[in-house]
């Protein structure tokens, strides 16, 4: 006999309300003070955790079920990528840099949030937004290890791949995402919200995860696609809770207010910097590209950012700090970034390379006001140099800013001709900044950013060097024994790539690919 | 009025998203890039249930946009029968 349903299925607000709320309780072996110790410090004031409301609503039965179906498609998608040499599809080998760069400087910088959600999560005290917490962690989680999946792919032909996680820790451009996500893990719980959730998450992670892979769509790279959208689907998410979080806190107290707009200056700035690396890898790095950086920009930060902070404004927020200068920079930093590496593309995991015409032309194009005032004579000068056998290679070390660590390539603001540089002096020692901004936070917080642990800095005091080196070997080359050290190996994951190992292999198997 | 959007993959699974979105949101403009779609409107957006399951003849729900899903901005009002997004301002 057929069983009628006595009462409707919860609907989805109740469903929710069930499943994150009423699951703490008053700890009695120990003061709650003890139990949650870092949620007071930073001056955040939470009267009522209730109010956190995760906008989707999504519980943990509907997460595994929806986290499940992604996994599936995606390892389908990395499963017959492998068996069908996926990897012959790209455009070009040129295109493999870009991978290489994401996989050396964004994919552990996954693992480092989820960390920080971890912790976030066991030492919030409202519920609703531990378990909020508790999935972002396991989301990204599942970002590092499909990225690490999908990537290994790769890695069976191609160089620069094979060290990762020992690169991580010592060479010189990834201590900028590094030290960006150690900052952010060393702060308080809140501030860790906001910089990561926030500034990150909902106003500069679409320029990472949107254009840049409807461009690796567009390269033919099945692969990264499917895991960057698979990730970004989950990071719509975290774009959500961000915009939760931010509401939630200035709703909480009006003294808030303050703290969290020096924590949306600060993050905003730091965020802006570390996607220079990605700006570059947008407008050169892809053999086709989808769009530049300069549009990426206008798109998701200036008219979404716009459109968010004109909806903040209520609550007395202004945009970031460093707004203006970052929106000036849309028409420089790709290229300056890029002229960087390629001068020291002798010390870089990838390869470099001067642009074809057709290249400098569409970058002509898309930037009328600076570009060919300001780098296209110097990429031709520099492709001309190569041609006549002299490729360039910086052979000394830069100086680095103290607070992004990214060399000091950056031009001042209102003219494109002269480096921007400022300096601190602090308890007698020296410090050197990018920015007024980048100066601005080692001054908020001086303790924290006199420990920056700075590659060349370090490479100069002789920390980064093999144990079995004798730099006063009558033969000793510094340079050499560095990039030993940082486990390159010589010749083939470094300098140019035109007779690059990588170009050779990937023309000689897409040959096989079309012929016996 | 700012601009919210909505960005899905370019695939079957996503496409009565799309269509239920046109359909319902007649400011609304889309966008195609290579293997994804951004749908885009003046003030706010909404995705109802019933016009997917029109297009479909299946039933959906809405968190399955989440399996599809690539960003997407604005204030989310989420219920069991429509999702809208939009702006305060």
């Amino acid at each position: 006999m057929d069983m009628k349903a006595s009462k409707k299925k919860l609907g989805i607000k109740e469903r929710y309300a069930h499943m994150t709320r009423g699951l703490g309780w008053e700890p009695t072996y120990q003061p709650t003070e003890a139990v949650f110790p870092y949620d007071k410090y930073e001056g955040i004031k939470i009267h009522d955790w209730d109010k956190w409301v995760d906008p989707f609503r999504l519980t943990m039965d509907a997460y595994w079920k929806y986290q499940g179906e992604k996994d599936r498609k995606l390892y389908a998608v990395i499963e017959a990528f492998a068996q069908n040499n996926g990897h012959l599809n790209i455009t070009d080998a040129r295109y493999l840099s870009a991978i290489k760069l994401f996989w050396q400087g964004v994919s552990p910088l996954e693992n480092y949030v989820v960390q920080g959600f971890a912790r976030a999560g066991r030492h919030f005290r409202g519920e609703a937004s531990r378990v909020a917490c508790q999935m972002q962690a396991v989301d990204e989680l599942r970002h590092y290890q499909t990225q690490t999946h999908s990537i290994s792919n790769y890695n069976k032909y191609y160089n620069g791949f094979h060290s990762q996680r020992h690169m991580w820790d010592r060479v010189w451009y990834l201590s900028v995402p590094k030290s960006f996500g150690e900052d952010a893990l060393t702060s308080g719980p809140f501030e860790f919200l906001i910089a990561i959730s926030f500034s990150f998450e909902y106003v500069l992670t679409n320029l990472l995860f949107v254009p840049f892979m409807s461009g690796a769509a567009y390269n033919g790279d099945m692969s990264t696609v499917t895991f960057g959208f698979s990730a970004q689907s989950d990071e719509s998410r975290h774009m959500t809770l961000g915009i939760e979080a931010i509401k939630f806190l200035l709703e909480q107290d009006p003294a808030n207010v303050p703290i969290v707009q020096g924590w949306i200056d600060k993050w905003f700035w730091r965020g802006s910097k570390v996607l220079a690396l990605v700006g570059m890898m947008m407008d050169y790095m892809l053999p086709k590209r989808v769009m530049s950086w300069k549009e990426a920009w206008e798109i998701y930060a200036e008219e979404n950012g716009g459109a968010l902070f004109r909806d903040l404004a209520r609550y007395g927020i202004r945009p970031p700090k460093g707004w203006a200068d970052a929106c000036e920079a849309k028409n420089h930093i790709s290229h300056q970034v890029w002229l960087l590496f390629y001068e020291y593309g002798g010390a870089a995991a990838f390869h470099t390379w001067s642009p074809t015409n057709e290249e400098l032309d569409w970058l002509s194009a898309k930037y009328p006001e600076t570009f060919d005032k300001y780098y296209r004579p110097r990429l031709e000068f520099l492709r001309d140099k190569h041609a006549r056998g002299e490729r360039v290679y910086q052979g000394t070390l830069p100086t680095l800013c103290t607070t992004c660590q990214i060399p000091l390539c950056f031009t001042e603001p209102g003219d494109p001709t002269k480096i921007s540089h400022r300096e601190t002096v602090h308890k007698d020692e020296k410090y050197v900044f990018c920015s007024d901004h980048c100066q601005e936070i080692f001054g908020n917080e001086p303790e924290k950013f006199v420990q920056s642990w700075l590659p060349v800095n370090q490479i100069y005091q002789g920390n980064c060097f093999k144990p079995d080196v004798d730099p006063t070997a009558p033969d000793f080359d510094p340079l050499k024994a560095v990039l030993e050290y940082f486990n390159y190996n010589l010749g083939r994951d470094n300098g140019e790539f035109e007779g690059s190992e990588d170009q050779q292999n990937f023309a000689k198997w897409r040959g096989q690919a079309v012929n016996n | 009025m700012s601009k919210v959007f909505i960005i899905v993959q370019a695939n079957e699974e996503a496409r009565p998203i799309i269509e239920a979105l046109v359909k319902d949101n007649l400011h609304a403009v889309v966008q195609e890039s290579p293997a994804m779609v951004r749908i885009e409107a003046e003030g706010s957006l909404t995705l109802n249930r019933n016009t997917v399951e029109e297009l479909t003849g299946q039933p959906f729900d809405i968190q399955q946009l989440h399996v599809n899903l690539i960003s997407i901005s604005g204030h989310i009002d989420e219920e069991d029968d429509y999702l809208t997004v939009a702006w305060n301002n």
